[in-house]
């Protein structure tokens, strides 16, 4: 059986701190990973749009010598003609040595994992999991903080539909020391369930707000997250609330030398253009850094070491 | 009120009373050619109320259903007209094809052909989560 990472608690902790070291270890030398993947192939199959996720899987996979193929939208799949994911991914794993799949629907990458015969990666299926961001917000805060615990992290914007924050959440509630502060309007709150697996049943404090200056002053990672019209079924609601939280410099006035701010893009308007001069914008290091985590995470699924 | 005792089949006891339709329904049991008898609001000391099954054929009797549907029944089993095996029931860990997602945005919904699978999240409040989208499923809504 193929190993799959569908949600990000398919990897122990253990298991993470070594993709982490191996991202590391990348960064500091690349050239040594150049033909780590040669000859193996890996298929993105995209039933949604997305630039980021996909192009990074793609880039991770060509730093590591290896090929890609795929499809950027359902429309230019076999799903057009009705095609189950089940068929389409048994299909592509006749033809790539490992898989990264979005989907629109939650779940879609679980259902796949049944039909395949090489790794499925979880690229995002619809507001439920996005686990390699999830990797990417790790390696990023631990670049950026030195460790993984210790801290306190506020969630802003839409954590209801955001599915990067509750894998987040999921995975640094498995650390020591680290504080959960969740700032959103009172429909964007976090599930339930997400607050009940991974917080109360660990014993993990929290706190909720709706107002993200009050606990600005506490924060050492701030992770910002877009409002996203895609997962409304009702344009009014979207509207009334797309606006609930901007960052702007002066919101920032209050906020900790060394807060560190990421946010998983795309953004539309919640953090102010100006607030990418400040030194404490992590986000587009975030974004080069999720190139090097998938580049470990291929590297794993595959069996490859250097 | 008579029902005569049976030879070879099953006898489920200790049914929550007014879920003896639920089980019969469940389980399939329509579909028998035996003899199937319900018996509701039996007294008990233990539930005050009780309803009781009896199916006078040696079926394999689906646990999982019943386990997730009331830990509480106890699985008779008779041979010679004798009790040779009483089973108590546990929740099922995993439940596949008993009960289905109704998460409009779950797979499982978009592609009905897929196996419904359900996981115990929660055995002390009997919660299980569709395996696909996470979306919770209690005892209540059976």
């Amino acid at each position: 059986m193929p190993r799959n990472i569908i949600d990000v608690t398919d990897l122990s902790v253990a298991e993470i701190d070594e993709l982490i070291a191996t991202a590391e270890d990348i960064l500091a030398d690349p050239a040594k990973y150049q033909d780590a993947c040669a000859h193996k192939q890996l298929a993105t199959l995209f039933f949604e749009p997305s630039t980021r996720t996909r192009l990074s899987f793609e880039s991770a996979m060509l730093a590591l010598g290896g090929s890609v193929l795929g499809f950027s939208e359902a429309a230019s799949s076999s799903a057009a003609k009705g095609e189950t994911v089940g068929d389409t991914v048994h299909t592509v794993s006749c033809y790539a040595d490992i898989i990264a799949m979005r989907h629109p629907k939650e779940g879609a990458p679980y259902a796949a994992a049944q039909f395949s015969e090489v790794p499925i990666i979880n690229a995002g299926d619809g507001g439920h999991n996005h686990p390699t961001q999830t990797l990417t917000d790790l390696l990023t805060i631990h670049r950026e903080k030195g460790r993984l615990g210790g801290f306190t992290i506020g969630f802003c914007g839409d954590l209801k539909f955001g599915r990067t924050v509750h894998s987040l959440v999921n995975a640094l509630s498995r650390y020591e020391d680290v504080n959960f502060v969740l700032i959103s309007p009172a429909e964007l709150k976090l599930p339930r369930y997400v607050k009940e697996e991974a917080l109360k049943k660990r014993g993990i404090p929290y706190e909720q707000t709706e107002s993200l200056e009050d606990v600005m002053p506490e924060l050492d990672i701030l992770y910002m997250t877009r409002v996203q019209r895609e997962r409304f079924f009702n344009e009014e609601d979207y509207l009334r609330l797309k606006d609930s939280y901007i960052l702007t410099p002066e919101k920032l006035e209050t906020a900790k030398a060394d807060l560190s701010i990421l946010h998983p893009l795309p953004r539309v308007n919640e953090i102010a253009v100006a607030v990418d001069k400040d030194p404490r914008a992590a986000y587009w290091k975030q974004v080069r850094n999720g190139k090097f985590i998938r580049m470990a995470l291929i590297m794993k699924l595959l069996d490859i070491r250097v | 009120m008579n029902i005569d005792s049976i030879q070879n089949g099953v006898v489920l006891d200790h049914i929550q009373a007014g879920k003896s339709m639920d089980i019969y329904k469940y389980l399939h049991l329509d579909r028998l050619d035996c003899s199937v008898a319900i018996i509701k609001n039996v007294r008990s000391e233990r539930l005050g109320k009780k309803d009781i099954i009896k199916i006078d054929s040696p079926l394999e009797v689906d646990v999982d259903v019943l386990g997730y549907i009331d830990d509480q029944i106890t699985v008779n089993i008779i041979r010679d007209g004798k009790r040779v095996e009483k089973r108590r029931l546990e929740p099922p860990r995993k439940l596949v094809n008993i009960i289905r997602c109704k998460n409009p945005r779950c797979i499982t919904v978009a592609e009905p052909q897929l196996d419904a699978i359900f996981l115990l999240s929660d055995p002390e409040k009997h919660v299980y989560r569709c395996a696909y989208c996470d979306t919770a499923k209690g005892k209540k809504n059976f």
